[in-house]
């Protein structure tokens, strides 16, 4: 039996880049190097151990990195495929600008389904968007389980088994294959892609797909279509220069004043 | 006028802060409609009331503790159905959120998720959401469906509100995903016995400085002179010195008390993600061209093994 996984990445705006809107309020990606979000490096990590052990057992396993967005997104699908990921499927279509979750995961689910899979794996959370729900919403369009939030995952004899550290408990889950598995960044480091992993990458596999390959009509995405609207987006006022004393042996007296000056103690 | 759906947070019928919060805001849209699930969901009732609910949604069935999620998107959907609702309400939780992103699937319907704020605006309830670590502020509203809109904890302050609410059992009948995962186990985790993360008025979180789990009473002692909830960055989470849970930041909570006090943190915009909407920020690094400085109201630069523990004893001297 040949375990097929399908992980979903994001390219996303470095984080420590100066982040803004573009004129119609979605995300302007001019200016901001773009990456892989370090979210979905997890879960690349976990595709390959899961793969390994299934080798390692005789299984065989393929791994395909699938993204939706523009162009420059196919770095992320390089740099998955450099960690060790098999292929890569890219949606990439003018008429997808300014589409929001429902309709990413509308796009993910149909190109999920194109691909063939027994287990799709997620990262937590864009690290732009930051919604998190995306792999609930796909688990739902895709009609299989859905086991998120994993902080530990393993696979055995078509069933998936992990660890979701809750709010106020910590659960171990089970579900039958197929089902959608989210990871979050307590699932363990993922690796740096190798210089072979480099080379290697460069001569793996990369399908680029556009709605009309999946059955997607324009009007079902889009920033017209989205299903919620920005109305605005204003610029946090920076908060104002607050007070700074060096510690010559009074510095938490001082805080202490200043605590007491705003009423908290 | 027109009913609100409101999800309940609870355990065993305890009812969870940022829910009160929930009812006090969806106020402002219609009159709450409260839905608690699982074991004790009916002792919930008084609470809601209390907070404004007009009617108290409640059902209690195994497969809600036995397996993941879907259980309750099935029993929202019931009571979507039922009540018709103007918009429906979820705390920002890890669960709340996936409820709300799948039932907004079900019931073809637009979501905003972790809302700080929520107004009744011409076409629809308005959120506010900070993004991109809160360097950002946007309005927006769904265009499609019934709005489904999660707000994070610490958006309003709870404001009672009697109303007539009384706990009536909701029909639900599961689907078939509803058994898709098996929640195996459940250990709940151990009460420190300070207050929750998120939902507490002051916050000490202590980062990399701190050096060691040893050293970590010291960030605790201050806390606790201040009846505040504990945090750590990823650094000192990674390190092993403090729990996952405690963690704040883009891939931990986020916070946004009265006061937020970062020892020994540098104050990376993955930190800041989680603590810049926070009303008084204070820090306390020997590192003069700390970013956290940035963000501070009151800075001291300075070793933290002197200043934090000073601090401590000056708190318990004033409060006598
Ligand atoms: C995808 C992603 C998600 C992330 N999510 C999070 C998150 O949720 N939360 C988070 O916190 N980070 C997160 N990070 C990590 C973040 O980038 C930083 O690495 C982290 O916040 C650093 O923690 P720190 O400030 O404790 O450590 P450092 O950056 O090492 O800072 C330690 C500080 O302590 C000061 N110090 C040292 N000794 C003393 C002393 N004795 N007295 C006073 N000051 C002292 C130093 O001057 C320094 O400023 C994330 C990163 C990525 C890529």
């Amino acid at each position: 039996m040949s375990l097929r996984i399908v992980v979903c990445v994001k390219y996303v705006p470095d984080a420590t880049g100066d982040r803004h809107f573009a004129e119609d309020l979605t995300l302007d990606r001019d200016d901001v190097d773009g990456l892989l979000s370090e979210l979905d490096e997890y879960a690349v990590e976990q595709a390959l151990q899961i793969a390994e052990e299934c080798r390692r057992g005789d299984d065989e396993a393929e791994i395909t990195v699938l993204t939706v967005g523009p162009e420059d997104a196919k770095d992320a699908l390089r740099k998955a495929l450099s960690m060790g990921a098999d292929k890569a499927v890219h949606v990439e279509d003018d008429d997808l600008h300014g589409t929001d979750a429902l309709g990413t995961s509308l796009v993910l689910a149909r190109a999920v389904e194109k691909t063939g899979y027994d287990l799709v794996i997620c990262g937590m959370a864009s690290t732009d968007g930051t919604m998190g729900v995306l792999p609930a919403i796909l688990a739902e369009r895709l009609g299989v389980p859905q086991v998120t939030l994993l902080s530990e995952v393993s696979v055995e004899d078509g069933t998936v088994k992990g660890r979701r550290d809750g709010d106020t408990a910590t659960e171990h889950l089970e579900a039958a294959l197929p089902a959608v598995v989210s990871v979050t960044d307590q699932s363990g480091e993922a690796r740096y892609p190798s210089f072979k992993g480099i080379m290697a990458a460069k001569k793996k596999p990369v399908t680029s797909w556009d709605l009309s390959d999946l059955d997607i009509e324009a009007e079902e995405v889009g920033l017209e279509s989205a299903w919620t609207k920005v109305d605005g987006a204003e610029e946090r006022p920076a908060r104002t220069a607050g007070t700074i004393v060096k510690d010559e042996g009074e510095g938490g007296k001082q805080l202490a004043a200043f605590l007491a000056g705003q009423k908290f103690i | 006028m027109a009913e609100v759906l409101v999800y309940v947070d609870h355990v065993d019928g305890a009812v969870r802060k940022p829910t009160l919060e929930l009812l006090t805001l969806a106020r402002r849209i219609g009159e709450p409609v409260a839905v608690a699930l699982g074991a004790g969901a009916a002792d919930t009732a008084a609470t809601a009331a209390e907070y404004g609910a007009v009617r108290v949604l409640t059902a209690d069935a195994p497969e809600f503790a036995d397996y993941l999620v879907v259980p309750k998107v099935d029993a929202l959907q019931a009571a979507y159905q039922a009540v018709n609702p103007a918009a429906v309400l979820f705390p920002s939780s890890a669960e709340g959120k996936e409820i709300a992103a799948r039932l907004a699937v079900r019931i073809g319907s637009g979501i905003i998720t972790d809302a700080v704020d929520l107004e009744q605006g011409a076409e629809g309830p308005v959120a506010t959401q900070s993004v991109f670590a809160a360097a950002y502020t946007t309005k927006s509203r769904i265009t499609k469906g019934t709005p489904v809109i999660t707000v994070k904890p610490n958006s309003a302050a709870p404001e009672a509100a009697p109303a007539a609410g009384a706990a009536e059992a909701l029909e639900v009948s599961f689907s078939e995903q509803a058994t898709g995962t098996k929640v195996v186990s459940r250990a709940a985790r151990e009460s420190t016995g300070r207050p929750d993360l998120t939902e507490a008025a002051i916050v000490v979180s202590g980062g990399r400085g701190v050096g060691g789990a040893e050293n970590f009473p010291v960030v605790e002692a201050l806390a606790d002179s201040l009846g505040a909830a504990v945090g750590a960055s990823r650094a000192a989470v990674d390190a092993g010195w403090y729990p996952h849970t405690n963690q704040v930041g883009q891939t931990g909570k986020t916070v946004s008390p009265q006061l937020y006090i970062a020892a020994g943190i540098s104050g990376a915009i993955q930190h800041r993600a989680g603590m810049q909407t926070s009303k008084t920020i204070v820090a306390v690094n020997k590192d003069a061209e700390a970013p956290i400085f940035d963000l501070v109201d009151y800075g001291v630069v300075g070793d933290l093994f002197e200043v934090v523990p000073q601090l401590t004893e000056e708190v318990k001297t004033r409060k006598g």
